[in-house]
């Protein structure tokens, strides 16, 4: 059951169209490449982690992926079938298998319906013949599961805590039974001994219910924990993309080095005698990126053939790809 | 770890919470109101007027149509209100019964305020709720189409209708709906553009919820907090808008009548000593438009409590 692909990203592009303020009506509008050539396998009951700094496509990534923002080229193949293509009352059908959770707990229940109303609109959606009785049970049973209690079914989300408000939104991604859960930064607007009860809930659910995840977060260490691979962006491109363990011990693009010498280590004098990697400067602009490899203006590696060449997504080991001239 | 707390969580929530059922914000909001004495008293005046309007008729000696002969022409000595005669509020340069008047008054504009705020409110939310949520060049077009019915001036469009297809309350509807619900659509767009970006309409989206679902199930109930308010402010205005027109002599015609329509006579008739003509639908009229505003700053207060 793990070997089979249910999701396969080809090629995928996204790009916004961005109009300076002043621009007159007919004035072309620049292209942003929130999203650039990405490719990757999601195997059922596989965790994907996605990690890279605010603004490098993360979330459009994962949007893209469930056809929130359009995407310019490329497909996403899901258990063979192009979703891209398919027209909007077809995706409805696949709606149901691929379900989100979303960053902000609160921010994501709306708060004039009760959790109960919440967590049930999905299956009431898509089976909306199901009995009163039935989808009582059903919401229960699901509220058991992500550990809150059935009897609060008719509070408001006003009324919990971020921790609950998340688990609340996992259960109503869950009431469907689906096969892939789109998880756009679940913990960070959590503190930290939350963000480990909602992390561990998603892997013992994942467990039970060979559930895919695609996990999206900045904290290398909460991915690591979770993540059975882990890919890493860069401005909209992939930089390097290889098992959770690999990538940890085994860093090849210079970006990647960098993150990983910043997680802190849990050991003083680890910390201490640890060699950072400091990356300096910022974020170059998505809609003017640097020529050649998009990270060579911050990158300690870069030599002249960075900025003439892009470098190509390339194995260097299995089951390890990496984007660099000088990996190693 | 969190199947080893559930036994202990779960004894701890049967203590502390009886039923289980939840405060919603509604509930919340309607604590809040009742708490604002200027609003919880408007409320009750505002409710007081309303029920006069429907059971003074009752106790009326004199129906509005009627005429009193002897104080016809002679309001100023014989018409003056009395309990004996039975005009309780005096009588009109006619000889009719000013508190028939009144009441029938009250009647026609509160029904012109609520009918034309409710025709206002429905078509705004929809039309103003329509443009955000499906924005781009849609949103474009409606709201350009707003500003232009905006820059006509109100009144002027108001008092032609008015001559050209003849005076009636029918044509005060139109024209008053018609030109209302513009501001209406205007917050509402705001308010949907700020809405529509939250993450519980993505949430839905993903699921798969279609877009009226979205509107009506989502939108709408968060929207109505302020639209409640923006109704509750509409009615007096368009009461004020009504009372003008009839002031004018444009609006409600004779045998019926509204406050402006008697404001108007009572004004005109104040320098023959007959000044409760005025007095009584004035009173009725401000007491009205005071009670409506209090009550639409309370519920603005109780609905959003963070602007305070």
């Amino acid at each position: 059951m793990s070997d089979q692909a249910i999701l396969q990203v080809e090629n995928l592009k996204v790009n916004f169209d961005v109009s300076a303020e002043g621009d007159m009506p007919w004035t072309k509008p620049k292209k942003l490449q929130a999203v650039n050539d990405i490719s990757f396998t999601l195997n059922a009951g596989e965790t994907l982690g996605i990690v890279g700094e605010s603004g490098c496509g993360k979330s459009t990534l994962a949007r893209a992926i469930v056809k929130m923002v359009p995407a310019e080229s490329g497909k996403v193949l899901w258990l063979g079938n192009n979703l891209l293509s398919l027209s909007d009352s077809e995706t409805r059908q696949y709606r149901k298998q691929i379900q989100m959770i979303f960053q902000d707990p609160l921010a994501s229940l709306n708060p004039r319906m009760n959790i109960g109303e919440i967590i049930a609109e999905p299956l009431r959606t898509h089976y909306p013949k199901t009995s009163e009785s039935d989808v009582k049970s059903r919401v229960s049973d699901v509220m058991n599961k992500v550990g809150l209690l059935d009897n609060l079914v008719n509070r408001y989300p006003h009324e919990f805590s971020g921790g609950q408000c998340q688990r609340i939104g996992i259960a109503r991604a869950l009431i469907l039974k689906p096969k892939l859960i789109i998880c756009d930064e679940p913990v960070s607007a959590l503190d930290v001994s939350i963000q480990a009860q909602v992390v561990n809930l998603l892997m013992d659910i994942q467990q039970e219910m060979e559930l895919a995840l695609i996990f999206i977060a900045h904290d290398l260490s909460v991915v690591k924990h979770i993540s059975t691979k882990i890919m890493v962006l860069y401005l909209g491109n992939m930089v390097e993309l290889a098992n959770s363990n690999e990538i940890y011990q085994n860093p090849s693009h210079p970006y990647t080095q960098a993150l990983i010498s910043a997680v802190p280590i849990p050991d003083p004098n680890i910390e201490k005698n640890k060699e950072l990697i400091l990356i300096e400067g910022d974020l170059p602009s998505p809609i003017n990126p640097p020529s050649g490899c998009v990270f060579r203006t911050r990158c300690h590696k870069a030599k002249e053939i960075c900025s003439k060449e892009k470098p190509n997504f390339i194995e260097s080991s299995t089951s390890h790809s990496v984007a660099c001239h000088f990996h190693d | 770890m969190i199947v080893a707390n559930k036994k202990k969580i779960k004894d701890m929530a049967e203590n502390f919470s009886e039923s289980g059922a939840g405060r919603s914000l509604w509930k919340d909001a309607r604590i809040r109101f009742i708490q604002n004495k200027a609003a919880t008293i408007s409320l009750f005046v505002l409710l007081a007027i309303v029920s006069f309007s429907f059971i003074g008729p009752y106790f009326a000696v004199w129906s509005y149509e009627q005429i009193d002969w002897n104080a016809m022409g002679s309001a100023a000595r014989v018409g003056m209100p009395s309990i004996e005669s039975g005009h309780y509020f005096g009588t009109d340069d006619l000889g009719r019964d000013l508190y028939s008047r009144v009441i029938q008054g009250t009647q026609i504009s509160l029904m012109v305020g609520v009918l034309g705020a409710s025709v206002a409110v429905i078509v705004g939310t929809l039309y103003g709720a329509t443009s955000g949520y499906l924005g781009g060049k849609t949103d474009q077009i409606m709201m350009r189409i707003v500003d232009i019915l905006m820059s006509i001036p109100y009144m002027f469009v108001l008092i032609l209708l008015l001559v050209v297809f003849g005076r009636s309350i029918g044509m005060l509807f139109i024209g008053i709906g018609l030109l209302s619900w513009l501001d209406m659509s205007r917050i509402v767009r705001g308010q949907t553009l700020n809405l529509k970006n939250k993450e519980f309409i993505e949430a839905a989206k993903v699921t798969g919820v279609s877009d009226f679902k979205i509107i009506t199930r989502h939108i709408v109930p968060n929207l109505l907090g302020i639209v409640a308010v923006y109704a509750t402010l509409l009615v007096p205005g368009i009461i004020l808008a009504e009372s003008f027109i009839s002031f004018l002599g444009l609006g409600v015609q004779e045998p019926s009548t509204s406050w402006g329509a008697l404001i108007k006579e009572g004004s005109g008739t104040i320098s023959y000593d007959t000044e409760w003509q005025l007095l009584f639908p004035l009173a009725f009229f401000v007491v009205s438009l005071f009670c409506f505003y209090f009550i639409g700053d309370g519920l603005r207060d109780a609905l959003d409590p963070k602007e305070r």
